[in-house]
């Protein structure tokens, strides 16, 4: 069957994306009266990002304790999946949608198309790469983004590398410099360009004073070396021009992050104030509406995102 | 003599100031809060931390099953923790908040599950 000969199903609410902020955005437009909510995610496990942070620092605000990205995503999972009228698609991947609100999705074996009365996009994040931000230098194997590494360290049981620098002070490569050193690799440093650390004050103490692990600020990478593997990198103090070299197998590039609106650009819609869009009936929430520092704060905003769905549908 | 600490009890990240003699705190200060004065005593007298990595599953849904202390453990003991959690292997279905170790390393603070994990379908 193909989504040309299937009648088009129209459901009250489709939200698109299984982390913290569609559960959170699913769960609150129940509460509020939504009794048809169809929620499509494209991995096999509802989470998001949370089940590779396996870390503490969750859930202080919402469920007022100090719980890791998983147990945070239990919770909250554990809060949604009963509601009555919400229906839960995994490995559903969304690749089109219309400012009609036709969303078209692939599910393994089948196409298919369902019109939404209204619609929540809570499509997270993807990280920048190296070839974002101009790394002079050999293209070796070895160069990550952090979260990536996150995901092989802490989902598939890979380290992927011994010697370790990071480019970019953001949570996951401050984060993930603890990791690493945890799991028995050398972490050289962390390398800033700008004045400050970009991460949580809290994450430069417990995840490099405490092990040691030198933070250069107004520093860059200004060279990466390596044929087949990274061999070694050039670091550059902005301020004097002063340069020397750390020799590394690994280098971690946490530069932040990149809204996943893709979607929302093919139906013609713009972001505009919380959690809205320039189109009727069509909300964003969690990092795909903006880069949250907390976890805490998507699922609160994303509750608010749910309410407006909820709001929308009875007008 | 005065200590600088930045607590780390939650993303504020309040700058303290800690007065201390021979090992204990006589004054915190800059706190916005009293996790903060708890959090200055226990870093000067026995800093803690929580510990979470991974432990190995066998014949489960995942490759591995994320694990933390139930609560924070002495920080000097944090390596010694992750050595231990490498020996283990967990061949049944978890839910999250259930006891791996009891007692972890001797200690008061039990190793949990911090995800729930099934068997494969």
């Amino acid at each position: 069957m193909t989504a040309r000969d299937s009648r088009l199903v129209t459901r009250d609410l489709v939200v698109v994306g299984g982390g913290p902020a569609g559960l959170a955005a699913a769960l609150a437009a129940g509460k509020a009266g939504v009794k048809d909510i169809l929620l499509l995610e494209r991995d096999q496990y509802l989470g998001g990002i949370l089940n590779q942070c396996i870390h503490p620092g969750f859930g202080l605000h919402r469920y007022k304790e100090d719980l890791t990205g998983p147990e945070f995503a239990d919770r909250l999972i554990r809060e949604t999946i009963d509601l009555p009228g919400l229906e839960i698609s995994l490995k559903s991947f969304v690749v089109k949608l219309t400012g009609g609100r036709i969303v078209t999705y692939l599910k393994p074996g089948l196409m298919a198309e369902v019109k939404a009365r209204a619609l929540i996009m809570a499509t997270g994040c993807r990280e920048r790469t190296r070839e974002m931000i101009h790394i002079a230098g050999t293209r070796p194997a070895g160069i990550y983004p952090a979260g990536l590494a996150q995901k092989l360290i802490n989902i598939e049981g890979l380290l992927p590398g011994r010697e370790v620098v990071i480019i970019g002070s953001g949570d996951i490569g401050l984060i993930m410099a603890r990791r690493f050193t945890l799991e028995g690799a050398k972490v050289k440093a962390v390398i800033e360009i700008q004045k400050g650390s970009r991460g949580l004050v809290r994450n430069v103490v417990q995840c490099l004073e405490d092990f040691g692990i030198p933070l250069y600020l107004r520093h860059r990478v200004a060279l990466i070396h390596g044929r087949d593997r990274v061999e070694k990198v050039t670091v550059e103090n902005l301020d004097s021009g002063a340069r020397f070299e750390l020799s590394c197998d690994t280098v971690l590039v946490s530069v932040g992050l990149i809204q996943e609106n893709e979607l929302l650009e093919m139906a013609g819609a713009a972001l505009q104030g919380l959690n809205l869009t320039s189109l009727p009936g069509v909300f964003v929430c969690g990092n795909a509406y903006k880069v949250y520092d907390l976890v805490d704060t998507v699922a609160r905003d994303s509750e608010q995102a749910g309410q407006m769905a909820a709001e929308y549908l009875r007008k | 003599m005065i200590k600088h600490l930045t607590c780390i009890a939650c993303p504020n990240g309040c700058q303290l100031e800690v007065d201390e003699a021979g090992g204990h705190v006589i004054k915190v200060t800059g706190n916005k809060c009293e996790k903060g004065a708890a959090y200055a005593r226990q870093e000067v007298e026995d800093p803690t931390r929580i510990l979470t990595s991974t432990v190995l599953a066998k014949g489960l849904e995942l490759k591995l099953v994320p694990v933390r202390t139930s609560q924070p453990i002495p920080k000097a003991r944090l390596f010694e923790g992750i050595a231990a959690i490498r020996e283990l292997k967990l061949g049944r279905p978890v839910k999250a908040g259930e006891i791996i170790v009891k007692n972890f390393l001797g200690l008061a603070a039990d190793l949990i599950a911090a995800r729930t994990v099934h068997l494969p379908e």
